[in-house]
């Protein structure tokens, strides 16, 4: 119990005083998996568009393995993605072991079929309203996309938080890729799994208050720039 | 929307450009616990202008580490790993830089009399005929290779102990962690138990056997076998890491008023 | 711009799942005016009209416009019997068609904007369309049908849920559109609504066609029995 006050005090203190390690920490958490994100989204959105509108011989095998990649466990991803990017591996030659990059390429695997799974399943439902009105307009394979991405906004947003969530609190992945390297590749998870295994509970705790206060900010923040909550928007 | 997040992530990279030249070193989690790296590291920045980022691992992973070229250098305390390594022609040579020691830590009690024994050999023989709970590294690092070396040497086969050995497959902090929630014994590098922030109801019961002196080389990765290897920086760091300056801090480093390393670097 | 008339149908027929919804069908349409089809419930009346319009593929038998497939694909409309609302205002869901042609953004939601006053929605213009009323989503439906001015213009039951004064107006906006020029083909269950509108009439049942003669002949009196019962108000199968 002591512990977790002295958790809080601490959290307290490193958030108030600005503790510089903190903020490298946070920026570089942030950085990683908000472009993890971005990535994901780009790569994700618009198939799970595709997968709903088109209609292909393994469309339905596509689905299925798409939602069970969901359940991909993060950390095996991180191995595979370690072999790869090795030296010792076949895309050694970038020299990404290590790095920041890395971790965003070890979370874009990761949240890739999350995001497409969920916005999937709500595209599907748009389309089945919009198909008869969009095939009637001539409309091509784009442009029904393209309207189902812009009308499904708010359910894409929930795929994404949804993606964002996974990321920002993965550890495993990250570790092994990332090497968890101090003023590098650290980010609050790993962090909070080395103060953990000094033994410096008290620290570890206030890291992990920071990491849910920061998500529960950015969730908020993503909420209010969609006007999803706002005045009437459907 | 997608345009404010573009924006966000645009702001946050550009706040964490860097400039100066960087390295890759594996270091052993005994040497990252000590806390020596963090004395170290902002005076080889102020010197040498250069970025050494540590990957804390077990010796084992630093020497496949620098087997594959995934790091620049690595800093290890295993010597029979270090002369394998040099014989596959994986790094250019190994210079000796500091030493500490292992000591054996255990509950306060001390069922086992470990505090009471004559060498470490006969400590290691008190806690297995009281089949006391000992946690192990158990992850081929230095440490856990010294403490394997050190049961051989009692006549014991670790292989076949029962289950009051435990084996954890971790670091050391980690170790000391599980060593501390069950009431164990354990072997532990010196500087690592001093840092350690959740003693618990452990307490150092024996060290001084000259047997369990830890000698850390340094060893830069071959520039034959991987061209991408920075053996530039790597030789300007090993330069540093013997000179009078880094003597003069590894020395002067001390716990609680207890020094921790020896440096002994030949220069 | 080549002439989309005559549409000639021979022997078209559209199967699901072996069960026939509409065929075998002779049809020869020519470009003038408004054509009702009326028929029981379940008689086929929107089959065919999606097959005359082209969303439904034909199973059997042919379907030719006079011009080029592309041409006539670009001049038609279709109203559906329950009008899909696109998730977003009500000027934007007008305006979609245009945009879908690449009538730049100020131009389209201007002439939206028209249209939307048009039709008596002048008011709600930003309001999300999924929050109008039945009748307002059918008026809706129909200036989006009609904002670029279709050659063709194909309802499903399109007064079907509303009451006498949204009725009026759509009927007025119809009769309109036919006067400048637009063909009308349209499905409806209000033989009232038929008689007021018609020029010509289709009479479906069991997804065949029985009757298919001018307004003033078949309700003056049809040439068949089924007809003739159909008329009379009887259940017709």
């Amino acid at each position: 119990m002591s512990d977790l006050w002295e958790g809080l005090s601490q959290a307290f203190w490193l958030v108030v005083l600005l503790d510089p390690d903190l903020v490298e920490i946070t920026l570089r958490s942030l950085r990683v998996t908000l472009t993890a994100l971005l990535i994901a989204s780009v790569i994700a959105l618009p198939l799970a568009a595709l997968l709903a509108v088109r209609r292909f011989r393994l469309r339905r095998a596509t689905i299925a393995v798409l939602n069970a990649l969901m359940g991909l466990p993060p950390v095996v991803v991180g191995l595979v993605v370690y072999v790869f990017l090795s030296r010792a591996g076949p895309l050694g030659v970038f020299g990404l072991l290590f790095t920041p990059t890395a971790m965003i390429i070890a979370q874009v695997i990761i949240i890739v079929p999350l995001i497409a799974s969920i916005a999937h399943q709500s595209l599907r439902e748009l389309w089945s309203d919009y198909h008869d009105l969009l095939i009637s307009m001539n409309t091509t394979q784009g442009q029904r996309i393209r309207a189902l991405l812009w009308d499904g906004r708010r359910a894409l947003l929930t795929a994404a938080l949804a993606g964002f969530g996974r990321a920002i609190g993965e550890v495993g992945a990250i570790m092994v890729v990332g090497g968890n390297i101090d003023h590098a590749t650290r980010v609050l998870t790993t962090a909070i799994a080395l103060e953990t295994g000094k033994g410096e509970f008290a620290m570890a705790l206030g890291l992990g208050f920071v990491l849910i206060g920061m998500a529960v900010a950015v969730n908020l923040a993503i909420h209010w720039v969609g006007h999803t909550e706002r005045g009437g928007r459907w | 929307m997608k345009q404010v997040l573009f924006g966000a992530v645009a702001a946050a990279v550009l706040a964490t450009a860097s400039i100066a030249e960087d390295m890759k070193m594996a270091v052993t989690t005994s040497f990252h616990n000590s806390g020596l790296a963090e004395i170290l590291l902002p005076e080889i920045k102020k010197d040498l202008d250069l970025d050494v980022q540590l990957l804390v691992v077990g010796t084992g992973q630093a020497i496949r580490l620098g087997e594959a070229g995934d790091v620049d250098a690595i800093l290890v305390h295993s010597k029979k790993a270090e002369e394998r390594f040099l014989a596959g022609g994986n790094g250019t040579h190994r210079r000796e830089i500091m030493y500490n020691d292992f000591v054996f830590i255990g509950p306060k009690s001390d069922g086992a009399g470990v505090a009471g024994a004559e060498t470490a050999v006969d400590a290691l023989q008190k806690v297995a005929s009281a089949e006391a709970l000992f946690v192990s590294r158990g992850d081929d690092s230095g440490t856990h290779k010294k403490e394997l070396s050190l049961w051989k040497a009692a006549g014991l086969d670790a292989e076949g102990f029962g289950s009051w050995y435990r084996a954890v497959g971790a670091g050391m902090g980690a170790a000391l962690n599980t060593a501390s929630g069950m009431g164990a014994y354990i072997m532990a590098d010196r500087a690592s138990w001093l840092n350690f922030g959740n003693k618990g109801d452990l307490a150092l019961l024996f060290s001084g056997d000259p047997v369990l002196f830890n000698q850390y080389a340094y060893l830069p990765v071959n520039p034959e076998k991987h061209p991408h290897a920075k053996n530039d920086l790597a030789m300007k760091l090993e330069g540093w890491l013997v000179s009078d300056k880094a003597k003069g801090l590894i020395n002067g480093y001390t716990i609680n008023g207890e020094t921790l390393f020896v440096f002994n670097a030949k220069q | 711009m080549t002439e989309l008339f005559p549409l000639i149908v021979e022997q078209g027929t559209v199967r699901r799942r072996g069960k026939v919804l509409v065929g075998p069908v002779d049809l020869r349409l020519e470009g003038q005016g408004v054509t009702i089809v009326v028929g029981p419930n379940g008689a086929g009346k929107t089959s065919l009209l999606k097959m005359l319009h082209g969303i439904v593929r034909l199973s059997e038998g042919s379907l030719r416009w006079a011009c080029a497939r592309e041409d006539a694909e670009k001049r038609q409309a279709f109203v559906f019997q329950t009008p899909v609302m696109m998730r977003r205002t009500v000027v934007e869901n007008i305006a979609y068609p245009l945009r879908l042609i690449g009538v730049p953004r100020k131009e389209a939601r201007a002439r939206a904007a028209d249209w939307g006053r048009r039709i008596d929605l002048g008011d709600a213009l930003e309001r999300q369309a999924m929050l109008l009323s039945g009748g307002e989503r059918q008026k809706l439906a129909l200036a989006r049908a009609l904002i670029r001015d279709p050659k063709v213009l194909f309802l499903d039951e399109p007064c079907a849920s509303l009451d006498g004064r949204a009725t009026r107006e759509i009927e007025e906006i119809l009769t309109e559109a036919a006067q400048s020029g637009t063909r009308l083909i349209m499905s409806t269950h209000n033989m009232g609504q038929a008689q007021r509108l018609a020029d010509e009439v289709i009479l479906v049942i069991g997804g065949r066609i029985h009757e298919f003669s001018p307004a003033a002949e078949f309700f003056a009196g049809p040439q068949t029995p089924q007809g003739a019962a159909f008329l009379r108000g009887d259940i017709v199968e």
